[in-house]
């Protein structure tokens, strides 16, 4: 089997990169397992609960770059409670007894706490990235020990977590010696930043080229750390409010047109409209423009500033951008590729809002379009139909219509038609989330259709088991299924229970399945936890098989029931 | 406007706690909304309205865990409340939907807003049926649906084109039939000229993370115009002794006296013999340490999570302080906090 030494098995390996390529490498004979396992040293855990430190550590010790994912999808929508899971400390814990040279550690959705950021900063002499996006239970303090302590750190990427802010003194921790920054992003802290600090740190690290700021600091902090730092690639503007007439202002324009390599933008957490004028220079560049948390920017000075964005390949974007604003995005954006529009007033009914008419005018001019988020007021089937037309080309396309069960307003039709127009003509569809008045036929569709599907979001939809069926037999590809508020029951989770150690996990809340249904699934099928969330109790005083479960969040796991559930999570 | 599905015509201001519960909207044309159905629907009372006396009523609102701006619903927080459970019991005991009126109720049922976990599902597995009823298995009858979408759809437009109080009528039709839907917020904030979309809880499907950001941004970018921000803040309240707990939203008060009636109201069902005053609604009370006082007078102890997860006696901080580190409420037996508040117990044995 093998001609070749080892050695040269592993340096093509180290031509393969991708995870699911690596972990086929390694099934394919006893050698190349061993030789892919020591050379490994990028490893993804998509459920930290699949797997033990101890076993990782064991397969992999060349481990250096680490990814964890925590808690279910649905828990940034509050559907999971607080204290469900996803604790990073035992993986620090067991990663720093070993002799893994860990050096980067991303985390989505996990609780990380300051005692486990020190002992990450502590116990990795190499240490050079962290990334946490939508993490929570650590505070500035934990910030200050990474950043004293880590002395080659290269990355600092916090997205969208929630940090206990206690205001400044960590930026003041990296030490002098720290010139070593490439990237770093504190946009999600609330709290101020020692500003002199900051300006110290930025005029310390020549390779910065991503800088993320807070709304904490100000418009002419900014003109100054961009003066220092005019190799920039990415760009998070804090607070963009001043006088348009004032010395900061030009000082500002002055110091962005030195920057010719920003090509990301985002932040304008505050903003003042009239000052935009500034940014223009950059922005004829920009392959990336986050506004999505600039409730601030909108009318005909956003359409102004889009209208520069001639090369845009990703746009977030807010709602209150309108129809109209969409259609000058496709007037100007040629080779937009992702576009998620976010809804500014969610629980308001009848603002701004965009509707189908946006999307079908962003589907007829950009057809490279291949990812899509969108809240909207309404969609209707002819334009799902139109926009599979003009773009076959869609990985992920998310739909989210504000009213949960709406139909089609002009036909009043469901929604069916125009879903499965769209996994018809989207033969690479990878990810998709449903909304509106939905029957079993779209599940219909998606299982005879969506051969590449991977990731499925459901709510509010099906008249029937027959949904999920359809989908659960047809995906072959599905990873990861997610239902809330659905008619599916014990029938349909039961009729293939092999078909749950091929993906990562099935999240069922709100729907139809009951304590004797998951019980017969965590017998059938001792390689799955089956967890019973249920905070109110109402399981340990009802032990009725027939009962249905409020929420119930099944994975595959080599390592069995784990050991630091909360009392309201029952695990069968 | 539809005939009533039970004929019930109700002056006076009874409250009925049977499966058709009546709910007095809060505006000031005295426009009377009508649950016939009674699925766990919350109450409120209007303060020149229905007392309170009876505790039948469900309100569920108190619960809702709600993300973003519930500015259409402030009126109704300072009203009383009282409350039965969070109602999963109560809708098994109600009646299903009447046939002839399926079509619209069931649509509109969907449109369903609670934070009661059951609550959707359960209104859900009675359309199921109903959809089986007519006949049609995994497709929907189109003409069914007609009726359905098209007073779904004309609500919602009701609702986003008109203001205030006219909006009940319009929604009548709908909301009659029993939905969970705060349609009375529209009518209860007449300076909102938008509707209050129907609340799931975790719907849309946004990071919290995103809408408390934007909460905060437009916060900071509205002219202060003396009313509390926009945004929730809200804390579940646990009560030793009570068999649930409640949840307040912090943002909704400015004072910890405003903070203490609430609880006081909120939780009146329970305290029982409480000895010497349980604060005195009516008086005056503008320092904030004067909370404790209040409390002094009862077995109870008002007292807070903070993010760092210790317990600590509400009263001590700067009001602004105390929301932003507040993680959930307790109140305590007098007796279990000695050693939070020893001068509260010392009061208390005086006050006893």
């Amino acid at each position: 089997m093998n001609y070749f030494p080892d050695e040269v098995l592993e340096h093509v390996f180290d031509f393969i990169t991708s995870h699911k390529d690596r972990n086929s490498v390694s099934l394919v004979c006893k050698s190349w397992y061993k030789i892919e396992r020591y050379s490994r040293q990028r490893v993804f855990i998509g459920n930290c609960y699949s797997i033990s430190p101890e076993r990782l550590i064991a397969r992999f010790p060349g481990l250096k770059s680490l990814t964890l994912k925590g808690k279910p999808h649905f828990a940034d929508f509050n559907l999971v409670p607080h204290d469900w899971g996803g604790f990073v400390y035992p993986w620090i814990e067991a990663l720093a007894k070993s002799r893994i040279g860990l050096e980067e550690l991303r985390l989505k959705r996990m609780v990380v706490s300051d005692e486990s950021l020190e002992l990450l900063s502590k116990s990795f002499v190499n240490f050079k990235s962290l990334v946490l996006v939508s993490c929570e239970g650590f505070t500035t303090d934990g910030l200050a020990a990474i950043a004293a302590n880590c002395r080659f750190l290269r990355e600092l990427d916090l997205q969208e977590n929630e940090v206990d802010d206690h205001r400044g003194h960590w930026l003041s921790c990296f030490p002098e010696s720290c010139t070593s920054l490439i990237s770093l992003n504190f946009a999600c802290l609330r709290g101020e930043v020692n500003l002199g600090a900051l300006e110290r740190l930025v005029s310390r690290s020549p390779n910065l080229k991503s800088l993320r700021l807070n709304r904490a600091v100000p418009l002419d902090t900014l003109q100054k750390l961009l003066m220092r730092a005019p190799q920039l690639v990415d760009l998070g503007i804090g607070s963009y409010v001043h006088d348009p007439f004032s010395e900061a202002y030009n000082k500002l324009k002055i110091a962005i047109q030195r920057c010719k390599s920003i090509r990301s933008l985002s932040g304008f957490l505050e903003v003042a409209p009239h000052c935009m004028s500034a940014i223009y220079p950059i922005c004829g560049n920009l392959t990336f423009l986050n506004l999505s948390y600039a409730p601030g920017l909108h009318g005909n000075k956003l359409m102004k500033l889009i209208q520069h964005c001639r090369k845009l390949q990703r746009l977030w974007i807010l709602d209150c951008i309108g129809d109209k604003g969409l259609g000058v995005v496709a007037l100007t954006c040629k080779e937009l590729q992702e576009l998620r529009v976010f809804p500014s007033d969610p629980f308001e009914a009848g603002n701004a809002a965009v509707t189908e008419e946006g999307l079908v005018l962003v589907s007829a001019g950009c057809p490279k379009l291949n990812s899509l988020l969108y809240f909207c007021q309404q969609m209707t089937n002819a334009a799902l139909i139109t926009v599979a037309k003009n773009c076959p080309n869609f990985i992920r396309f998310r739909l989210c219509i504000l009213d949960p069960i709406k139909p089609d307003p002009v036909t009043n039709q469901p929604l069916d038609e125009g879903f499965g127009a769209i996994v018809q003509s989207c033969k690479g569809l990878k990810r998709l989330s449903l909304s509106g008045l939905l029957t079993d036929q779209v599940f219909l569709y998606i299982g005879m259709y969506a051969e590449q599907l991977e990731m499925l979001s459901i709510a509010f939809a099906a008249d029937s088991d027959k949904g999920m069926l359809y989908v659960l037999n047809g995906c072959k590809k599905l990873r990861k299924l997610e239902i809330r508020d659905c008619p599916f029951g014990d029938a349909a989770l039961l009729e293939d229970v092999g078909k749950y150690e091929t993906m990562r996990s099935l999240w069922m809340s709100s729907c139809e399945v009951t304590l004797g249904g998951c019980k017969s699934v965590a017998e059938k099928m001792p390689s799955l936890n089956v967890e019973i969330i249920d905070e109110s109790e109402q399981m340990e005083f009802n032990l009725d098989d027939k009962q249905k479960v409020d929420k119930m969040y099944l994975y595959r796991t080599l390592v069995g029931h784990r050991k630091d559930a909360p009392e309201y999570v029952w695990i069968l | 406007m539809s005939p009533p599905l039970l004929g019930v015509e109700e002056e006076g201001q009874s409250r009925v706690s049977s499966p058709s519960v009546e709910c007095i909207s809060h505006n000031g044309l005295g426009i009377r909304e009508r649950n016939y159905l009674g699925l766990s629907d919350f109450c409120s009372v209007d303060s020149s309205g229905v007392p309170d006396d009876n505790g039948n009523n469900l309100n569920l609102k108190a619960t809702e865990l709600r993300l973003g701006l519930p500015g259409s619903q402030s009126p109704e927080r300072e009203t009383e409340h009282c409350f039965l459970n969070s109602g999963k019991l109560d809708e098994k005991t109600l009646f299903p939907l009447l046939p002839s009126k399926d079509g619209i109720c069931s649509s509109s049922q969907r449109s369903v807003v609670t934070g009661n976990k059951r609550g959707f599902s359960e209104v859900k597995g009675t359309i199921y049926t109903e959809k089986k009823w007519m006949g049609h298995g995994a497709v929907p009858d189109s003409q069914s649906l007609q009726p359905v979408s098209h007073g779904k759809y004309s609500v919602a437009q009701a609702s986003v084109k008109k203001d205030g109080p006219a909006n009940v009528v319009q929604e009548q039709p709908c909301t009659s039939n029993g939905t969970k839907v705060n349609r009375t917020d529209i009518s209860n904030n007449s300076s909102a000229p938008t509707a209050n979309r129907a609340q799931v809880v975790g719907w849309p499907p946004i990071r919290s993370f995103r809408t408390k950001t934007l909460t905060t941004s437009s916060k900071n970018n509205d002219e202060v115009d003396g009313k509390p921000g926009p945004g929730t803040l809200f804390v579940k309240v646990s009560m030793d002794g009570a068999p649930y707990l409640r949840k307040v939203d912090l943002r909704m008060y400015s004072t910890y006296q405003e903070l203490s009636s609430a609880l006081e109201k909120m939780f009146s069902c329970f305290t029982l013999g409480q000895c010497g005053a349980h604060g005195t609604p009516g008086k005056e009370i503008l320092s904030e340490s004067k909370l404790k006082d209040l409390l002094h007078g009862s077995e109870y102890v008002l007292t807070y999570e903070d993010k760092d997860g210790d317990w600590m006696l509400v009263g001590d901080v700067p009001w602004e302080m105390f929301i932003e580190t507040c993680r959930r409420l307790k109140i305590m037996k007098s007796a279990d906090a000695i050693g939070l508040a020893p001068k509260a117990m010392d009061k208390s044995k005086k006050d006893c």
